[in-house]
């Protein structure tokens, strides 16, 4: 067992330090697939744990050193296998794996191919330690490692100014939230003296921190999640993030890294269950933070825009599930999320690849026809982001909603019209894309190809994922929530007794789809409208193309003064202190050059000035 | 019988004194370094006379030892010092020390 653990936390980090040192001298394929093999041993020793994990149901602690400690509290590199980071896991080293095999043929034209692998493999590192870390500690190490490679792989193609000051974005905004992160895990550390997350729980029920102090240590700790998941309002770096190659995109940026935030409150589960007003808080932002992410997505003619900002809005609505406490309902649409975002951001990296990098869809369409795989998988897992039966994201969105419904009704229709616009940007996407006529250059036309087999196996496997995702949760008999229900004190959330009413929300939801599904349809495919030029864009539409001008609200409001006060600090202040320090300078050297005369080298002056000297210290001694 | 009593102490201070002052004045008038080197022994020897004046005063001797030992200093300060000036002398060939002014900052 101890080895298959041990196998599971380090290939990957083998595979970055053989990339790293050797991966130019090996060759492109083989860096490649050395980088692809080190995932997929994580990935089979994960499936061997879970396999354990789902029969016993017992949970292992890791105990691989010891680290330090102060005072009473010790913090170990220890690690803890239970039922939610091994599921966790599966999919983050599933998904990962599937990437991986993707990236070597997508990545194949670069120069730099061994060094996107090795990041690729740091970053998977770095998220089995955030997920399988057994304190707050190993979860901080792997929450920072993991930005740090998102950090790099955004800016894979440094030489465009344009994707680093977004890998810069990225990294500051998630500062932020990390600051957040970090003050939550003191205070709680401070208070319960360890940061093992199943020593707080026990410790929870014992009155060692005021309510009060406990909301702060919960509000904290979400402001990290906001960061790290792209949550109002520090939601702008996950769209400039699109700057990084497609396959980062659809791994960090979409499946697995921005759940970090969602891993994170669902582990602390018991701390947050305590806070009602904090889980308001978290419901509330993620409900906002869906509408308004889906209707900036709108707009959007950048394909892998449109995905970004799908991605926030579905991670808006995860939170409204955390928020509502229904944590395995979240845990569930993440699942089914990465499955289905996965497969439509590698989808559109295929596109992307098929015209070689043109990312704008006003100069797309047609390419159902020449891209057969890539469209039929796309179109699978936007039936299912959209909620239609009965493919995965029908399940885990009609949850969600369904939990919203019973807890708060303006929740409720604040998430369905997101879902709604959620469905009517997927399929405005795809129109533009794969229907009607080619609207690109005609050498692009020319070299319209399906993409080869290794981009489109696993764009296959995700859309067969993203099609039966859902079995995992069915309403009423739900093998997800029997087993995540270990974790969760309220023991699965008074399961709702299945009946008129769920049927109605679920034909709601449905009929809510179909409807954006419809207008797309008479807009882009019937009346094949093709959005207009960006000078032309007006109205609504401009607010809405522009993100309500969320950038440069923040510009104004911290860039700018930031700016200013630097510029008169440096103008203003540090010019006089510099002339205040060079005056002293010049008095000093003024007083020296007169100084300077008096040493005329004159040796009858000197014997003279000693003289009298003598004689004013015998005055002074005697009289 | 105590030498004192023929000429008095009073007398020995105020020749003490006179001698010092021609010495001090010698060694600020005068450029010749020779010159100023015997004002400086002048000085010197002033003070000899008045601490062998006060040692018969006070009857005790330990003042007239301290006088053979400051002529003794005294001798070598003075190998030194003309050693010094004639290596001055052999320099700039003269001895005025109007023209020492290496020393100017």
């Amino acid at each position: 067992m101890n080895t298959t653990i041990l196998l599971l936390l380090f290939t990957p980090l083998v595979g970055f330090l053989i990339n790293t040192f050797f991966g130019k001298s090996l060759g492109k394929s083989i860096s490649g697939v050395i980088g692809t093999a080190a995932i997929v041993v994580s990935f089979l020793c994960t499936i061997s744990l879970f396999s354990q994990i789902n029969t016993d149901g017992k949970e292992i602690t890791f105990h691989l050193a010891d680290w330090f400690s102060i005072g009473s509290i010790q913090v170990n590199f220890s690690f803890l296998f239970d039922q939610l980071s091994v599921l966790w896991l599966l999919f983050v080293t599933g998904i990962g794996a599937l990437i991986h095999l993707y990236s070597i043929s997508y990545m194949h034209e670069d120069e730099n191919m061994h060094k996107f692998f090795s990041y690729l493999n740091l970053f998977v590192f770095f998220m089995i330690a955030l997920v399988a870390g057994s304190n707050l500690l190993i979860m901080f190490i792997g929450w920072e490692g993991v930005g740090l490679c998102s950090y790099l792989l955004i800016g894979f193609w440094y030489k465009n100014q344009d994707y680093n000051d977004a890998a810069k974005k990225a990294f500051i905004m998630n500062r932020i939230g990390d600051l957040g992160f970090l003050i939550g895990i003191f205070i709680l550390g401070f208070h319960f003296q360890t940061l093992e997350f199943l020593e707080i729980k026990d410790l929870l029920g014992k009155d060692l921190i005021t309510p009060s102090l406990l909301s702060i240590a919960a509000l904290c700790l979400f402001i990290g999640a906001c960061g790290k998941s792209a949550q109002l309002p520090l939601a702008t770096w996950l769209p400039d993030a699109m700057a990084g190659p497609t396959p980062v995109s659809a791994l960090i940026h979409a499946a697995t890294m921005v759940t970090a935030g969602i891993f994170m409150i669902t582990r602390m589960n018991f701390l947050f269950d305590l806070t009602a007003e904090i889980q308001n808080v978290i419901a509330i932002v993620g409900a906002i933070t869906a509408i308004v992410a889906a209707s900036i997505g709108l707009v959007q003619n950048d394909i892998k825009k449109v995905l970004a900002y799908s991605t926030v809005s579905q991670l808006g609505l995860m939170f409204l599930a955390l928020g509502l406490g229904a944590y395995e309902v979240a845990v569930f649409h993440v699942i089914t999320h990465a499955f289905f975002k996965a497969c439509l951001f590698l989808g559109s990296g295929s596109v992307i690849h098929a015209l070689h990098g043109e990312q704008d869809m006003k100069n797309m369409g047609g390419l159902r026809k020449v891209m057969p795989i890539t469209f039929w998988t796309m179109m699978i897992s936007t039936l299912a982001i959209s909620g239609i039966f009965p493919f995965s994201g029908f399940w885990s969105k009609d949850e969600i909603l369904m939990t919203a419904f019973h807890n708060n009704i303006p929740l409720w229709i604040v998430g369905s019209i997101a879902s709604i616009m959620t469905a009517f940007y997927m399929f405005r996407l795809m129109y533009l894309t794969f229907f009607n006529d080619f609207r690109g250059t005609e050498e692009q036309k020319h070299h319209l190809h399906e993409s080869p087999s290794l981009i489109t196996l696993p764009l296959i496997i995700l859309a067969i994922l993203s099609f039966f995702g859902g079995i995992i949760s069915l309403p009423g008999h739900s093998w997800l929530n029997e087993y995540l229900s270990p974790l969760f004190s309220k023991v699965a959330q008074e399961e709702h007794s299945f009946g008129t009413t769920e049927y109605v929300l679920m034909a709601i939801a449905t009929i809510g789809a179909i409807i954006g599904i419809a207008i797309a349809y008479k807009k882009y495919l019937k009346d094949n409208t093709i959005p207009s030029e960006d000078a032309e864009i007006t109205g609504v539409s401009k607010v809405l193309y522009n993100k309500y001008y969320v950038d440069e609200a923040y510009d104004a409001l911290f860039v700018k003064p930031t700016n200013v006060l630097s510029s008169f600090f440096r103008d203003s202040v540090e010019t006089s202190l510099s002339a205040l320090v060079f005056g002293l300078g010049k008095v000093t050297n003024e007083i020296a050059l007169q100084g300077k005369k008096v040493h005329n080298g004159s040796v009858g002056l000197y014997l003279f000035a000693f003289i009298l000297g003598v004689i004013a210290i015998i005055t002074y001694l005697f009289l | 019988m105590n030498i004192l009593e023929q000429v008095g102490i009073e007398n020995y201070i105020t020749l003490s004194a006179l001698l010092f002052c021609i010495g001090a004045f010698g060694l600020l008038y005068r450029r010749n370094a020779i010159i100023m080197f015997m004002s400086i022994e002048i000085m010197l020897n002033a003070v000899n006379l008045l601490l062998v004046a006060f040692s018969s005063y006070h009857e005790d001797p330990s003042g007239q030892v301290f006088v053979f030992f400051t002529m003794a200093v005294a001798a070598a300060e003075v190998a030194v010092g003309l050693a010094i000036l004639v290596s001055v002398f052999r320099n700039i060939g003269n001895i005025d020390i109007d023209n020492l002014k290496n020393l100017k900052g």
